[in-house]
């Protein structure tokens, strides 16, 4: 089961209200190196994969969705004030004509998120390359968001997510020098 | 003023918490590692008090029955997460 507690990971700030920011940074919240993507993959992943990486895929599927609470946060502080010109100027009467301003899980070209996005191989070295890969594409994704935003406290939050994808990457590299190991010990092939 | 020390406290408290995810992530990977381990139960006493003494002057993080609710401030009451 899963618990919710009543904080963020990390502190967002917003410096001001700035919708076409926040149409950029749904990138991360619907897109397909999002962190609903990353949550979903690593989460289903886990029940077929070796017991050396359950515990692994559990947790950072889990602090995956304290990053898209992050991300929500953000695109809700910098929308929450904004007036019908800013939204025209954002380019989001689109998203307002059928969400207002409430949130929606897609991409930053509006193309809503879909299961399409993640793999599940069964596979264990093919997830775990997989999860590799998606963890360097989320970095490379949050650095073409701190290159284009110019507000200095969304830029902090953004550091703080481009560095968690590095761990990330880092522990899953380590995971599947763990399963190489256990399939040299494995006899029957 | 209040509202500064609230978010100083949260940010103590995301700050154990910071060393208690990536400890917990690298012992998953490093089972074996007990100078980690130690890291690990030491700060996890240490987030303790701090989460306590967050509770106390704001209300419960968690539901569940891990944090005990009450009234006023109790859990369904803001501000949430994302309106700090
Ligand atoms: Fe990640």
């Amino acid at each position: 089961m899963w618990i919710y507690e009543k904080k963020l990971q990390y502190p967002v700030k917003v410096s001001q209200c700035n919708p076409h920011l926040a149409k950029l940074l749904i990138e991360q919240y619907g897109g397909a190196d999002g962190e609903l993507a990353a949550a979903l993959r690593y989460l289903n992943q886990r029940y077929t994969i070796p017991d050396k990486v359950k515990g692994l895929l559990t947790d950072i599927g889990t602090e995956e969705f304290a990053h898209l609470e992050m991300i929500a946060t953000m695109v809700y502080k910098l929308t929450k004030d904004a007036t019908k010109e800013q939204i025209k100027a954002a380019g989001l009467e689109e998203h307002y004509v059928n969400h207002d301003l409430s949130l929606f899980y897609q991409s930053a070209a509006g193309n809503p998120f879909t299961a399409t996005y993640i793999q599940s191989k069964g596979d264990p070295i093919a997830d775990l390359y997989e999860d590799i890969a998606a963890e360097e594409k989320a970095r490379a994704t949050y650095q073409w968001l701190i290159d284009l935003s110019d507000d200095p406290d969304i830029n902090d939050s953004l550091k703080f997510l481009r560095e968690r994808e590095i761990v990330h990457s880092q522990r899953f590299r380590e995971a599947v020098e763990l399963l190489k190991e256990y399939q040299g010990q494995k006899k029957f092939f | 003023m209040e509202h500064e020390k609230r978010r100083a406290l949260l940010r103590k408290l995301q700050e154990v918490d910071f060393v208690l995810v990536e400890l917990n992530l690298y012992l998953d990977t490093h089972p074996s590692d007990l100078d980690a381990l130690d890291q690990y139960n030491h700060c996890a006493l240490e987030r303790e008090a701090i989460r306590s003494e967050y509770e106390e002057r704001y209300g419960p993080l968690m539901h569940f029955g891990h944090s005990s609710n009450r009234y006023p401030c109790g859990w369904n009451e803001g501000p949430w997460p994302w309106e700090i």
